[in-house]
């Protein structure tokens, strides 16, 4: 009996981490556009671009006789392109033209729709499912994998869980402790006083939403490639979104909204091992769950969310 | 000293933006060791100038020279590198960065691993301020410094960069007597070291007492430098605006009758919950101005946003013609009598995107005759805005203009026709004249006497001491949050009043507060 | 002719203007940014081997080919019309209604319940309908108004939120509370009862009345925008909401107000479809109205009679989309493609000026170049 009580918790906890995983990848890169004082919601579109080209880069390159895992992984790093280049489009109508950021945001997220439903129909003829490709599952780390409990909610994941997982920390250094992540917010914070002392605003704001479109990417590529092998139409169905709460959830802070991004994943992980177990609590209501969290955290009765100054504000010469 | 070459100088400096000419050929040169000053009307151009200096703008024909050299100031990194350093009028300081995070921005010292060294900052922070007397507290948020501090922060950042020339735009705005003091002591020691100083001001008597010498320029034209010897305020403000310009405003004695607005120890919070009124009392009677003074920032613009209804007072009273109207709506006040010019027209004073017509209604949009029920009523609103444009010389094409289109001048006059066609019984007027042509301010304090002729009670606030030792026949000073002193302003000199604004003087026999003391 | 004459005329022609320029600087930049979309969307096409021209005849055919297909347009414009009105008024008070997708879905939610379980004669029912996809709509919005309102959450985000909440409470009340027992694969709600249906007004196609009803709720929004105090006032919040203030208009009551009436507005759309078009609720019905509003309202320039325009604009690449697809073999989302571009070009129009003057500078270069290599 307590053998499955501990069971059932690590695979509850190893789920958790699966369905924070496409979260906290978005969520950095949403921190790192709007700490440079880009507001981004077009994380939802930029994933859905990173997972249908992380299929199909995969699919083309097992075409073309790459052994499975490399198809992957080349499949992966293309969704991170692509995830740059979409986002490249969001900083050029938002830092060069100075365009209203939500509604470029807004156009993002369409496009994104259009495009991936579009290539969908041309390359594979269908408007459902793309065919299996090779993907991404799980690489247990050798020694960290047996440790006890922590090994399998941990170390059992597929290989973009790690990189998620690294990102934390190293976002939250790069933004606290060097130079860059000083000036990065300072462009976010007053990017004139910033501009004054010779610090290139452009530059980094450039800079902050290539990083959310290289993070965001990826992220769509764990939804194609490593909780699946396929691609489905609009299969990010909102998660660009949930990141975006969480951002703003964990106050712009990675280890903040990391943890937001971990409540989340917990309610979809027991939504779901909830329903298999047969338990019949209506899952509409946990689904909800982030976003109520979310409203009643920017509402103030969590402790007050700050964004920084100068979202959403094109800076002009 | 003219013989040697001068550390900066700018030659036949011309920008052009679209449709305006900001500068015209402008020349200036700064030696080592010397204050120059540079003059001109709000608008003149000098801004402009001193951004093209600091690399903010490219310059559309001329050259400048470092030491002798032309150089390209393509940016403000050219600008540090050439020791070009420029403390800019609104703090150029990110709010929830440290003091010594805001310095090193931009050129940060770092660790052996590329991390912020932030100890490192920290250590050259205090050396400097200690080599040039500028106290500051390295760890202390901006947000939660004075105002002094934050513009001894601005010039610790310019030597941090090693600035051998310090460009000050408008620095004294913000400060009182005693820091404007300090300031200039600052500027003596750094000339002293051989830093040339350029300092941008329209306060004539400043830099009078500051400047070696004064560059003037006029909607954009170079008009001429003077050596400080030969000046007097008379001659530069001619200079400034082309003219003669009757530095008194002319007006016949007052003669108060009733009491018209009473204000009772009136308490209020600011943001952060911090106490920016603390206790003001005083009256203002029908056919007399009441001026306050102070330095920006002790609680005037609180003060007047409790008298309108748009700032909470926590306790006291405000009463207009002895019915109170504390905490009303501002909807009501203004129904009740209150007519106000605010202090910033951009802010508080236009919708700039509405037409003409539409802003000479707003706050009585709602009311016969433009109104009936929801319904707007269009002829009795074009009906007004013909009259007062006319009434008030607004130039403008015709009154379907949007007010954005007009001159800074003009829209205050948009407003100022506004609020007297309400009728009031009080007129507040909140730096009436900030950001205007002289013209137009002569235009303007003749329409504020006036109205007091016709017997209504005025208040005046201005930071402009000038301004308010002109116009009005009461004075009262204002200092954190607290009325500190009362004068009657003909017996008004500046140096008492100054001394008043820094809180070294108080009499204050309307404060019943202070009274029970 | 006579001088006097030329003058005249000039002086008429200068009337005209007067009176047509600014009309026509209003249409240059919709119109321009559609013309240009549909031009780069025809690369698109190009690109992947089909002829544009063809594709684009078969989009207007679908669209308008026959009376059938003019009804089913019209009826594709409805909900847009009051989705794109909803979020074009919250836009007026400068407020960016993301959620008229939530507020459209409650409404239609509202009035699906009220035509499925009273039983009124339809003029009370119809009315009653309509009625309650304005309410539930409006308080969808009005709980984003009354947030910024009372504690500052951007509008944005709060919508977007409830646009989730919206839909999962509708995934719950469509499965359980109000499914329909006979339900078959998907979960649905019962048909609306024939006292609660609109009418049907250009047989075969399902255009209803609520065509008309959408045009005369355009008309009143612009009298309450543009001849009213409440327009009045939610425009100078929207534009200046200190200088509102100061005016004595309290502007976050009228923030509010704003997203309520918004709100109304998309509920309002909800009710209509479902009494006129769909008859019953189905499980995972997201039509996707509230973001096409976006685009709807930006292209309508926020202004009623623009939004009427821009929404028949977008029912016509929608419904003509499907013909293209299967006429021409262009896959039907490059209508979701030119919506974006539209997006893009109206948010940011200087990018369209930005090309000629880019192949300006190249010239101007190359051109420098080639001097340079002379001498």
């Amino acid at each position: 009996m307590e053998i499955l009580f501990s069971v059932l918790t690590v695979s509850l906890f190893a789920a958790t981490i699966r369905s924070a995983t496409p979260l906290v990848l978005a969520a950095l890169g949403g921190i790192f556009s709007e700490r440079s004082g880009i507001v981004n919601i077009a994380l939802e579109g930029i994933m859905l671009i990173g997972a249908f080209f992380a299929m199909m880069i995969s699919f083309y390159a097992n075409q073309y006789g790459l052994p499975p895992l490399v198809s992957a992984l080349t499949g992966m790093v293309g969704a991170m392109v692509f995830g740059f280049l979409i986002s490249m489009i969001h900083a050029v109508v938002s830092i060069r033209f100075r365009a209203d950021q939500v509604v470029g945001g807004v156009a993002i997220n369409i496009l994104a729709l259009g495009l991936t439903g579009f290539l969908l129909q041309l390359i594979f003829e269908t408007s459902g499912n793309s065919p299996s490709v090779p993907n991404l599952a799980a690489m247990p780390i050798p020694i960290l994998a047996s440790i006890p409990i922590l090994g399998g909610i941990f170390f059992n994941q597929s290989p973009i869980v790690y990189v998620a997982l690294l990102a934390v920390p190293i976002s939250s250094f790069v933004l606290f402790r060097t130079p860059l992540g000083l000036r990065l917010r300072a462009v976010g914070e007053h990017p004139k006083a910033a501009d004054t002392v010779g610090v290139n605003v452009f530059r980094l704001r450039y800079l902050g939403v290539g990083l959310s479109g290289v993070l965001a990417g990826l992220a769509g590529s764990y939804l194609s490639l490593g909780q699946l092998n396929i691609f489905t139409e609009n299969m990010t169905n909102g998660r660009g979104f949930i990141a975006l709460a969480a951002v703003i959830f964990g106050k712009w802070n990675p280890w903040g909204a990391f943890g937001a991004c971990l409540l989340f994943g917990f309610a979809d992980a027991i939504q779901i091992s909830l329903q298999n177990a047969g338990v019949n609590i209506p899952s509409d209501f946990l689904l909800m769950l982030p976003y109520i969290l979310t409203l009643v955290a920017l509402a103030g009765f969590i402790g007050r969310s700050r964004p920084p100054a100068a979202a959403g504000v094109s800076y002009e010469k | 000293m003219n013989e040697k070459v001068p550390v900066i100088e700018m030659r036949d400096v011309t920008k052009v933006f679209p449709g305006v000419i900001a500068n015209d050929h402008i020349n200036l040169a700064v030696h080592e060791g010397e204050v120059l000053g540079l003059l001109g009307e709000n608008g003149a151009g000098k801004s402009v100038l001193m951004s093209i200096l600091y690399g903010l703008y490219q310059p559309t024909e001329g050259e400048i020279f470092v030491r002798g050299k032309p150089v390209a100031i393509t940016g403000p990194k050219v600008a540090i590198e050439q020791g070009i350093g420029m403390v800019h009028q609104h703090f150029m300081l990110v709010p929830v960065f440290t003091v010594a995070e805001n310095i090193v921005l931009g050129d940060e010292p770092i660790t052996n691993v590329g991390t912020l060294n932030t100890a490192k900052a920290v250590n050259e922070i205090k050396a400097l301020s200690e080599k040039y007397n500028l106290e500051v507290d390295p760890h202390a948020k901006i947000e939660d410094i004075s105002v002094g501090m934050g513009q001894r922060v601005e010039i610790l950042k310019t030597m941090y960069r090693g600035a051998q020339v310090l460009i000050l735009d408008e620095p004294t705005a913000v400060l009182t007597p005693q820091e404007i003091k300090g300031l200039f002591e600052i500027m003596h020691s750094l000339t002293e070291a051989g830093f040339p100083v350029i300092f941008i001001s329209h306060k004539l008597k400043e830099l009078m007492e500051v400047c070696d010498r004064v560059t003037v320029i006029r909607r954009g034209k170079m008009i001429g430098t003077i050596d400080i010897e030969d000046a007097s305020p008379q001659i530069l403000a001619s200079m400034m605006v082309g003219r003669d310009v009757v530095l008194e405003v002319e007006k016949k004695p007052s003669q108060p009758k009733e009491v018209v607005l009473e204000v009772e120890n009136i308490h209020a919070v600011g943001l952060n919950d911090l106490p920016v009124l603390n206790g003001v009392s005083f009256k203002v009677h029908a056919g007399e101005i009441v001026g306050i003074a102070g330095v920006a920032g002790n609680g005037q613009s609180e003060l007047i946003e409790v008298i309108t209804g748009l700032h909470k007072a926590n306790s006291g009273d405000v009463r207009l013609n002895n019915e109170t109207i504390t905490n009303h709506s501002a909807k009501e006040i203004i129904h009740k009598g209150i007519a106000t010019i605010p202090e910033d027209r951009h802010h508080r004073g236009l919708v700039l995107d509405f037409s003409i017509a539409d802003n000479g209604v707003l706050g009585s949009h709602d009311q016969p005759p433009f109104a009936r029920w929801i319904q707007r009523m269009f002829d009795a609103i074009r009906a007004y805005a013909d009259k007062f444009i006319q009434e008030f010389d607004v130039r403008t094409p015709n009154q379907e203009a949007q007010v954005k289109n007009l001159s800074g001048g003009n829209q205050q006059k948009v407003i100022i026709a506004r609020e007297i066609g309400r009728k009031p019984d009080l007129l507040i007027a909140a730096q009436p004249t900030r950001g205007v042509d002289v013209g137009a301010i002569e235009f303007i304090h003749r329409r504020i006497i006036e109205q007091r002729d016709a017997g209504k009670a005025v208040l005046v606030i201005s930071n402009e001491l000038d301004e308010v030792m002109g116009l009005s026949d009461r004075i009262l000073v204002m200092f954190h949050g607290e009325i500190v002193g009362e004068i009657l302003a003909k017996d008004a000199t500046e140096d008492e009043l100054g001394l008043y604004m820094a809180g070294a003087k108080r009499n204050t026999p309307s404060s019943p507060k202070e009274v029970s003391k | 002719m006579t001088t006097s004459d030329e003058s005249t005329i000039k002086r008429w022609r200068e009337r005209i203007m007067l009176v047509v320029a600014p009309f026509i600087q209003q249409l240059i930049l919709p119109v321009g940014a559609i013309i240009l979309a549909l031009l780069i969307g025809a690369i698109f096409i190009l690109a992947i081997g089909n002829n544009p021209i063809t594709a684009y005849i078969a989009l207007l055919q679908g669209a308008f080919g026959d009376i059938f297909s003019i009804g089913e347009t019209l009826e594709a414009t409805t909900p847009l019309i009051f989705t794109g009105l909803a979020v074009a008024f919250a836009f007026r008070a400068n407020m960016f209604n993301i959620g008229a997708e939530g507020q459209f879905l409650m409404g239609a939610l509202a009035a699906t319940w009220v035509g499925t379980s009273l039983e009124l004669p339809s003029i009370i029912h119809l009315p009653l309908i309509l009625l309650a996809g304005i309410i539930v709509g409006g308080l969808w919005g009005g709980a984003a108004g009354l947030l910024k309102a009372i504690r500052g959450v951007h509008e944005v985000i709060s919508t977007i939120m409830l646009n989730f909440i919206a839909i999962f409470f509708i995934g719950y009340m469509v499965t359980g509370p109000m499914k329909e027992e006979s339900a078959l694969d998907i979960p649905q709600t019962a048909k609306m009862l024939d006292t609660a249906q609109l009418m049907k007004i250009m047989p075969p196609s399902r255009l209803s009345i609520g065509i008309i009803l959408a045009v005369l709720v355009a008309a009143f929004i612009w009298w309450l925008l543009w001849k009213t105090t409440v327009g009045y006032e939610v425009r100078a919040v929207g534009l200046n909401f200190f200088a509102a203030e100061f005016g004595g208009i309290k502007p976050n009551y009228n923030m509010f107000l704003a997203m309520l009436i918004s709100g109304g507005l998309a509920g309002l759309g909800g009710a209509v479809v479902i009494s006129g078009l769909f008859l019953r609720f189905q499980h995972g019905f997201e039509p996707g109205y509230g973001f096409t509003a976006i685009a709807v309202a930006l292209v309508g320039g926020n202004n009623p009679p623009g939004v009427v325009l821009a929404a028949l604009l977008f029912a016509t690449l929608s419904q003509g989309a499907l013909g293209m697809q299967n006429v021409a073999g262009v896959p039907q989302d490059i209508v979701l493609i030119i919506q974006a571009l539209v997006i893009f070009f109206v948010a940011a129009p200087q990018i369209v000026w930005a090309f000629p003057e880019w192949i300006e500078r190249r010239r101007e270069a190359a051109q420098a170049a080639s001097e340079g290599g002379q001498a």
